[in-house]
Parts: C-alpha cells; sequence; structure tokens
C-alpha cells in the first residue's frame, strides 16, 4: 500500500504547512481533552490562529485576516468572557464523570476519520498543483465578488446579525 | 501552496471535523460543545478555502465562469464566519440565561422540558 | 548600505526590517517613561524624577579638569527608567500560591506580543527596501486583527491570578476592548474608504496629494479633512481604550481593584506588563501618524510641488524636501512622542470614567458618530466623483447639517422626561459649617 503512493517532494513550504498543521490538530485535541474550559478555549484560539496561517499558505490573506479578527478577536474573547464571568474556570474544576458514552464516542470519531480518510485522502496526496489565480484572495477581488455577485447574500447576512444583536440583548436582559 | 499536497490540508479540516463529533458526543459542557461547532464550522472552512486554491477543473460550458468559481468557496466561507459571529452571540447569552435560572450547566441536567 | 541589504536572502532582510523595527520600538520605552514621569509631575505641580543621572564632578580628583571641579550637571532624571528597571529586575519574584502556573508565567509573554507585532505593516520612510516590515496588501487589516490579540495577555493575567480584583480587571478589560475595536474599526474604515487601499503605505502616499482636492500646496493629511478629522478623534479615543491607559484605566485601576490584572504580579513579569503597555503606545502613535497625520512627512506642505511652481525657489524648496525624505524617521518618532505627550496629558487632566460611563461612550457615542462618518464618506466620494472637489464638499457639509439636526431631534425626543443632568447649585438651608464665633465677652466699660 505504502509502495502505491506518489513519492512527495520535500520542500520548505511542505514542512512549513506541516508543522502549521500539526500544531493546529494537537490544538484540536485539547480542546476536548482539558477538563478546565478555560483551556479548551485557549486551545481553541491556538488552532484558529493556526488555521489563520494556513489560509495565508492558501493565498487567501483576506480570509485569514478575516479569521483572526473574527474568531480570535472577537468570537473567543466573548467565550472566555462568559467562562470567567460564571466562573466555570475555577482553578478547581470538578471532573466530569467517566461513562461508557465517552469509549463509544472515541470509538465513533476514529471510525469516522478511518473510514473517510481511508476512501478520500490517498487518491489526493498526488495533487500538489494549485489552481487558482495568486491574487485570488486579495481584498480588492473578495469586495468586488461580494459587492456584485453576492450582493443578495451579503444583505440577508447582515439583517441575520442585526437579528442576533436584538436576540442577545434580549436573552441577556434580566428583565425585559 | 505549490508543492504541498491537498490532501494534507483536507486530512487537517477531517481531523477537526471529527474531532468537533467526538467533543459534541463525550463533553457535557455546554460552553465546550459550542467550542466544538466553532472547531466544525472552521474545519469546513478550510475544506471550503482549499477547494477553492487548488481547483483545476476547466469551465463547462454555460457554467459559471471560472473567475466567479473560484471565489465562491471564499464567499462561503465569509458568510459562514458571519452566520458563526450571530450564532455565539445568541448561544452564549442562552448560556447565560440558563446559568441564571438553574446557577448550574450541564448538558444532562438540563431536564425541565422532560414531560 | 541599502544596497549591501539587498544582496542577503530574503528571510535575513526581512529580520533586518523587523529588528529595525523592535529596536527602535524598545528604545521608545525608556524615553516615554522618563517623559511620562516628568511631563506628569510638571502638570500635577511637582518635581518629579530630577536625580538619577545627575553627573557631579569630583573636587579634589586631579583628572577632573580646572574648569569642571565641583560643577553638577543636570540631566533631568533622564536615567530614572533604567534605575526603575534595576530595582524591578533584582526584587523578590513570587508567585502566589494558587494561581495557575503556566498561564500566570505565559500571560505577560502574550501581552507584549501585540504590541510588537502591530507595527509590522508601518511605514516609517520613503524605502520601500528597508520599511514597512511587509507591505501587504491587508496591512491596515493587519492592525486591527492584532490589536483584538491585545486583551488575551490580560484576560489571562487576570484568570490565572485566582483573585477576585485580578479576575474583575480581566472582565472589564475583555468587554473594554472587544467595545473599542469597533468604533475603532469605523474610523479606520472611513480613512481606508477616503485612500481606496488596505496598504498602509499606500495610505500614506494619498495623504501627500492637494488638501481638499483644492489647494495645490499643502498635503491632505485625512486629520485636515472633516470626515478624516471625525474619525481622527473617534481613533485617537479607541486607541486610549485599546492600550488600558487613563481615563480608561478600568481593567488595572488602582483605587478600585488594586491593581486589577496585574495584582498579583511582581518583578520581571510585571516589567513585562508595562513593557506591552508602553511599546504599544508608541506602536499604536505611528498607526495613528500614519493614518492621519500623513505618516513620516513633516509638515503638510508639497515641497516638489512648490519648487515646481516656483522656480526662483527652487534650490531651498529641494533641500526641504530633501530633508523631509531623509529624516523621515526622526520625524515619525516626533509625531509619535506628540502622541504619547497628548496621552499623558489626558491621564493628568481627565478622571477615570465608570464603567457605565465607559460602555456608553462607546456604544451610544463613538459607534454611532463612526458610522455616520462612514456614510457621509460615502457620500462625499460619491458627490466628488459627480461634480469634482467643490461640489463633493457641499455635499458633505448640507449631508452633516442633516445628520446634526436628526441627532437633536432624537436626542430632544428620548431625552423629554429623563432628569436633568446640567450643574446646578443646591443652596443648604443651614449654614455651612463655621468655626463657632465666641460670643463676645461683655462690654467692659471702662469709663465711669
Amino acid at each position: 500500500m505504502n509502495g502505491a503512493l506518489p513519492a512527495i517532494e520535500i520542500t520548505p513550504s511542505l514542512l512549513m504547512v506541516v508543522a502549521l498543521a500539526g500544531i493546529a490538530a494537537l490544538a484540536a485535541v485539547g480542546v476536548i481533552a482539558f477538563n478546565n474550559p478555560i483551556r479548551s478555549a485557549l486551545c481553541l484560539v491556538v488552532n484558529f490562529f493556526m488555521l489563520a496561517a494556513l489560509y495565508f499558505t492558501l493565498n487567501a490573506e483576506m480570509i485569514g485576516v478575516t479569521q483572526v479578527v473574527v474568531y480570535t478577536g472577537a468570537i473567543m474573547v466573548l467565550f472566555l468572557f462568559v467562562i470567567m464571568l460564571l466562573n466555570l474556570g475555577a482553578p478547581i474544576v470538578k471532573p466530569e464523570a467517566k461513562e461508557p458514552q465517552t469509549l463509544v464516542g472515541l470509538l465513533l470519531g476514529v471510525v469516522l476519520f478511518g473510514v473517510v480518510g481511508s476512501q478520500l485522502l490517498p487518491p489526493l496526496l498526488s495533487v500538489v498543483k494549485v489552481g487558482a489565480a495568486d491574487n485570488y484572495g486579495s481584498p480588492e477581488a473578495l469586495g468586488r465578488t461580494l459587492f456584485t455577485q453576492y450582493m443578495f447574500p451579503f444583505e440577508a447576512v447582515s439583517i441575520l446579525l442585526l437579528i442576533g444583536v436584538v436576540g442577545s440583548i434580549m436573552l441577556a436582559k434580566r428583565r425585559i | 501552496m505549490n508543492g504541498v499536497p491537498i490532501a494534507l490540508y483536507l486530512g487537517l479540516g477531517l481531523f477537526m471535523f471529527t474531532i468537533g463529533v467526538v467533543g459534541v458526543v463525550i463533553r457535557r459542557n455546554p460552553i465546550v460543545i459550542f467550542m466544538c461547532i466553532e472547531l466544525m464550522l472552521n474545519a469546513v472552512n478550510l475544506t471550503f478555502v482549499t477547494f477553492a486554491r487548488y481547483q483545476m477543473s476547466p469551465v463547462p460550458a454555460g457554467g459559471m465562469a471560472r473567475e466567479s468559481s473560484m471565489m465562491a468557496g471564499q464567499m462561503m466561507v465569509t458568510f459562514v464566519m458571519a452566520v458563526a459571529a450571530a450564532e455565539v452571540a445568541v448561544g452564549l447569552g442562552i448560556m447565560m440565561a440558563i446559568f441564571r435560572l438553574r446557577q448550574n450547566i450541564d448538558v444532562d441536567e438540563l431536564n425541565i422540558l422532560r414531560g | 548600505m541599502i544596497d549591501l541589504i539587498l544582496q542577503l536572502p530574503p528571510v535575513v532582510q526581512a529580520v533586518i526590517r523587523a529588528l529595525m523595527f523592535v529596536i527602535v520600538a524598545f528604545t521608545m520605552v525608556p524615553v516615554s517613561i522618563w517623559l511620562e514621569r516628568r511631563l506628569l509631575s510638571w502638570m500635577q505641580d511637582r518635581i518629579g524624577p530630577n536625580r538619577v543621572g545627575n553627573i557631579t564632578f569630583s573636587t579634589t580628583s586631579k583628572r577632573v579638569p580646572a574648569f569642571l571641579k565641583g560643577k553638577k550637571i543636570h540631566l533631568f532624571g533622564i536615567l530614572q527608567p533604567i534605575a526603575d528597571g534595576v530595582k524591578s529586575f533584582f526584587k523578590e519574584d513570587l508567585a502566589p500560591k494558587n494561581v495557575d502556573h503556566f498561564l500566570f508565567f505565559i500571560a505577560p509573554v502574550v501581552s507584549l506580543f501585540p504590541a510588537l507585532a502591530l507595527g509590522a505593516t508601518i511605514p516609517w520612510g520613503p524605502w520601500t527596501d528597508l520599511t514597512p516590515v511587509a507591505d501587504v496588501n491587508i496591512g491596515v487589516l493587519y492592525i486591527l486583527a492584532i490589536s483584538s490579540l491585545g486583551v488575551y495577555g490580560v484576560v489571562l493575567a487576570g484568570y490565572s491570578s485566582n483573585n477576585k480584583y485580578a479576575l474583575l480587571g480581566g472582565l472589564r478589560a475583555s468587554a473594554q476592548l472587544i467595545s473599542y475595536e469597533l468604533a475603532m474599526s469605523m474610523a479606520v474604515a472611513a480613512v481606508v474608504m477616503t485612500t481606496g487601499s488596505l496598504r498602509p503605505t499606500q495610505i500614506v502616499a494619498e495623504q501627500s496629494g492637494p488638501l481638499w482636492g483644492i489647494a495645490p500646496g499643502l498635503q491632505n493629511w485625512n486629520i485636515f479633512t472633516p470626515t478624516g478629522f471625525v474619525a481622527g478623534v473617534i481613533f485617537l479615543i479607541c486607541m486610549v481604550a485599546e492600550t488600558n491607559r487613563a481615563p480608561f484605566d478600568l481593567p488595572e485601576c488602582e483605587s478600585e481593584l488594586i491593581g486589577g490584572y496585574n495584582t498579583e504580579y511582581t518583578t520581571k513579569k510585571w516589567v513585562l506588563f508595562m513593557m506591552g503597555e508602553y511599546v504599544a503606545m508608541v506602536t499604536y502613535g505611528a498607526i495613528f501618524a500614519t493614518l492621519f497625520l500623513g505618516g513620516w512627512n513633516v509638515v503638510p506642505i508639497r515641497w516638489s510641488f512648490l519648487a515646481e511652481q516656483e522656480p526662483v525657489l527652487a534650490t531651498p524648496l529641494g533641500w526641504m524636501n530633501g530633508l523631509n525624505m531623509y529624516l523621515a524617521p526622526v520625524w515619525l518618532i516626533g509625531k509619535v512622542l506628540l502622541i504619547i505627550a497628548s496621552y499623558i496629558w489626558a491621564r493628568a487632566t481627565l478622571p477615570r470614567l465608570r464603567y457605565d460611563q465607559l460602555m456608553s461612550l462607546g456604544w451610544k457615542s463613538l459607534l454611532p458618530l463612526g458610522t455616520a462618518n462612514l456614510i457621509l464618506v460615502g457620500l462625499w466620494m460619491v458627490a466628488t466623483r459627480v461634480g469634482g472637489p467643490v461640489v463633493g464638499w457641499a455635499a458633505w457639509a448640507v449631508a452633516s447639517g442633516i445628520v446634526y439636526a436628526l441627532y437633536t431631534l432624537i436626542k430632544k425626543t428620548v431625552s423629554a422626561d429623563a432628569p436633568s443632568l446640567a450643574p446646578r447649585t443646591i443652596r443648604l438651608d443651614h449654614s455651612p459649617a463655621v468655626k463657632p464665633v465666641p460670643e463676645p465677652a461683655e462690654p467692659v466699660s471702662v469709663a465711669s
């Protein structure tokens, strides 16, 4: 089986992507492995940061920087704020009960990864050539498409965000 | 990036998605479950951007121009991010409301709707 | 020298560019600490540090020339920051027993990182090979992204200290920084719209165009245009809030929270926090100068244009142009020092905001103002494209008049039955405490 795999040339860029992906994967494991929600949240921050770096390696710089602004800059700060406000991250955290579900869940995960990965990934190992133009992720390209072809979804999303704002205020208020 | 197999990015995406699924199944803390959902969304985002970057297919006759099919993945990611932001705001608001009601947010104990 | 650097491999060039920025930023830290201590003491009518660094020559030594014997040279305490640093490093480094050790250790580092990384896209001169560290097409967004990471150091410190005051400081910091991030983005978006580029070098280049599109001899610094002025004020306020400086220093607020997030920190770790704060002040100052104050240009005059117009004065104007170009870093540092001085001025003048005042300033004043400004910028751009600069500014003036009228109308409607907050005099029905005057003694009649 191993002989059938195409030989991949080791280049500095490949090593860099492997390193970034490795850190991202480790951080992803940390999210579910840590008992303390604060630790989980920090692992998720690291993961998102590495994802932003991976977007940069894919030349999608606008998406990468938006990832940092939206996810690490806003969403994860909100998570940390709520965890601290509810004091769930007190230094002594009650460990969650170990139950058979845990084992079943892990097994399910392994099966999911094994089945999809074994079918999908090996044939794609030989695809090493990028297709899109190098500037396909520049703010100009993204903005032009967003405000012409995707105008309606853009407006719809802005209304969704407005509804989100109103909804979260309603939920957070003690008394309306 | 040239010279990097697409399988590397897709493998990471699949791995993150799996971790997210496992986390939703095995964890009890709703905030961690929420984070796992974010993880899954990001796995999908990574897949979108990867395919946008590596897409090689010739333009189908009468189909979308190559230019815009290249952008479609990134557009999707942009919208996923916006929706995720709205979702987090509302979701964390719900969590705060539940905590105020019960002083405890273990998903297994939230059974007041059970008949 | 530039040729020499250009022969090196690209990675080494990038490291050199980064070092050039980082070294200057770190050198600015003691300078701004000294400036703060001296300026603050002057504003508060104190003497301030004035001893460290003074040179007193011996009266007896033979090595001292005669005219220096016993002379004292006053240097206004210029070495005080070094003395502070040495003192901090030799104190005992202690951490409480129940802190989360890993996070407690890593928090100061996390708070220093974004402060340094912020400056990566700031151009400090006209030389494109040397500056900025990375001239990327998302430079301004990069600044916003990195500045939003600044909250993590504070939040981690607040959480890991296992201390209620520190936790409160961290909570306040996260809410404050998220709130002011929005208004800041609005201010930056106005600048980006007028420039039409996210590249800081492009923004600086655009600001050397003719003022308002009308006056050809002057540079169009963003702070001089009405829209840019509003954006600049918003950015300045948000900048102070983002660096946790007074009057927005609620996260560390000594009078309520002991020290807020850095309550439990001592010595080197505390110094790292302070260093992060000062480096952030310096880099934010550089960002403000780049976005609003014309970058590295010293005065808003277009020397090269004037030299073309007035051939008689071509030579001195050419010199001025050269002075402007070749001393560019000096001018930028000068602007940064001015902005730091304004930080200190604000600290000496304004009392700290209350938490609800902080939130209502961010969400109810700055954010709507920034949004209105953004809309006006769009209107101005359209009008300018249609009818030229004069029509553009006329449209802007009319539109801002309408916005102001709407604002007063809304304010009147909303605050119709709100209690008046105007200053009033309270007349007490008893006279304030007066020293009881002793009853005058019975007049003694001396006569008779």
